[in-house]
């Protein structure tokens, strides 16, 4: 018997950062422009998809990906509106990741898909920390939860490129206020785009709606100019 | 942080998900219970634990170890991993493997950026990443998102 010191330095996420590197690539050839919302649980993650595949199906090509820890309740509501849902159940588990992905993909048809959203597990730590290989990091706070979240998930809120700020029909019933939500946010990421939203009453969505189409053609238009190539 | 029962429960791949690739793509299509590597994790240290032993694993074939005995990780303060709560998982993953009953020695990584205007480097305090030096955002974080493995310490079977 020996003993050793193997020095190894390597990244214990490497396999997941390896299976998002392809879902990324995939994603890329098809032109999709593929976004991974996250939120606590009941911030509007289905309402916001509702109210985005409404706006939005008639222009672009949608299809969903939908995580939850039981049941198959999202992915039907979405289902409803007339587009492609997968349904992931995580059975107990936390986050998607990026194995979970390329699984679901395997059962959607990408060929006509502008836009992939893929809805995570209601859970603002651990989906922060799996990639998916998704273009953009998106989460939705919603007024209720109070203006100190950005204080007590740092990471999901640093992590993110847009925040939506929900339910902002309730703020006159809570002690909610956004101006506090932004200065956290500033200091996590300046650069975060925030869109102030009700998903109920559909007031501040057309900010949000631009800025999806216009994401959706800026990667179209990479997809239109490899094919040139 | 995201302790929500300590318990584990393995699913292993059973294919009937190939159920779904019959029906028309606008089916409903239910992937859960599909994947190999899917169990229930009521804690994502889970998944991180066992990626952490496959790495170990595979560094023990490679260099012919038949025990270890430490592992040294650095995790960054920004990493949502609770240490307590991967030392725990690892416990129970490691069971009757090479690793059974290796010590878990955790180096902690403070969270320092780059000033995405001026260069400078600096230690972030408080969450906050705008740069000391100019007020701009620093979003470039040098380290404190570590989920690193370092060293493994070992025995081989030879004499």
């Amino acid at each position: 018997m020996m003993e050793i010191n193997v020095p190894v330095v390597r990244n214990i996420l490497q396999a997941n950062e390896r299976l998002a590197a392809e879902n990324r690539k995939r994603f890329d050839e098809a032109g999709m422009f593929v976004v991974n919302l996250m939120s606590s649980p009941g911030a509007g993650k289905t309402s916001l998809l509702e109210r985005t595949i409404d706006a939005l199906a008639g222009k672009i090509g949608i299809a969903v990906i939908e995580g939850d820890i039981q049941s198959s309740y999202d992915a039907e509501r979405i289902q409803r509106k007339g587009v492609q849902a997968v349904q992931i159940n995580t059975d107990g588990g936390c986050h998607l990741d990026g194995n979970m992905i390329q699984v679901a993909l395997s059962s959607l048809d990408l060929s006509k898909v502008d836009l992939l959203i893929i809805e995570n597990v209601g859970n603002l730590v651990c989906p922060a920390e799996f990639n998916l290989g998704e273009h953009e990091k998106i989460m939705i706070l919603s007024v209720a939860e109070g203006d100190d979240k950005p204080v007590k998930y740092p990471l999901m809120f640093q992590i993110c490129s847009v925040l939506l700020i929900n339910k902002i029909d309730l703020l006159p019933y809570t002690d909610c206020d956004i101006s506090k939500i932004r200065e956290r946010v500033g200091q996590l990421n300046a650069n975060e785009k925030i869109f102030e939203i009700s998903c109920r009453t559909g007031e501040g969505l057309d900010p949000w709606l631009s800025w999806i189409e216009q994401m959706v053609g800026e990667h179209r238009t990479l997809r239109a100019g490899k094919q040139c190539q | 942080m995201t302790l929500c029962g300590r318990y584990v429960k393995w699913f292993r791949m059973d294919c009937d998900f190939m159920r779904g690739s019959q029906r028309a793509p606008h089916d409903l299509v239910d992937v859960g219970r599909s994947c190999d590597r899917m169990k229930e994790d009521p804690v994502h240290e889970l998944s991180i634990a066992q990626s952490l032993l496959d790495i170990i694993v595979d560094e023990s074939k490679r260099h012919g170890l038949e025990r270890i005995n430490k592992v040294r990780l650095q995790v960054g303060e920004f990493a949502a991993v609770v240490p307590e709560s991967l030392t725990f998982c690892f416990e129970l993953v490691s069971r009757d493997t090479v690793a059974s009953g290796a010590v878990i020695e955790i180096e902690n990584v403070g969270v320092t950026a780059r000033c995405d205007k001026c260069d400078f480097s600096f230690e972030v305090r408080d969450h906050v990443f705008l740069c000391p030096r100019c007020g701009e955002p620093a979003l470039q974080m040098l380290s404190g998102r570590e989920l690193t493995i370092m060293s493994i310490e070992g025995e081989t079977g030879e004499e």
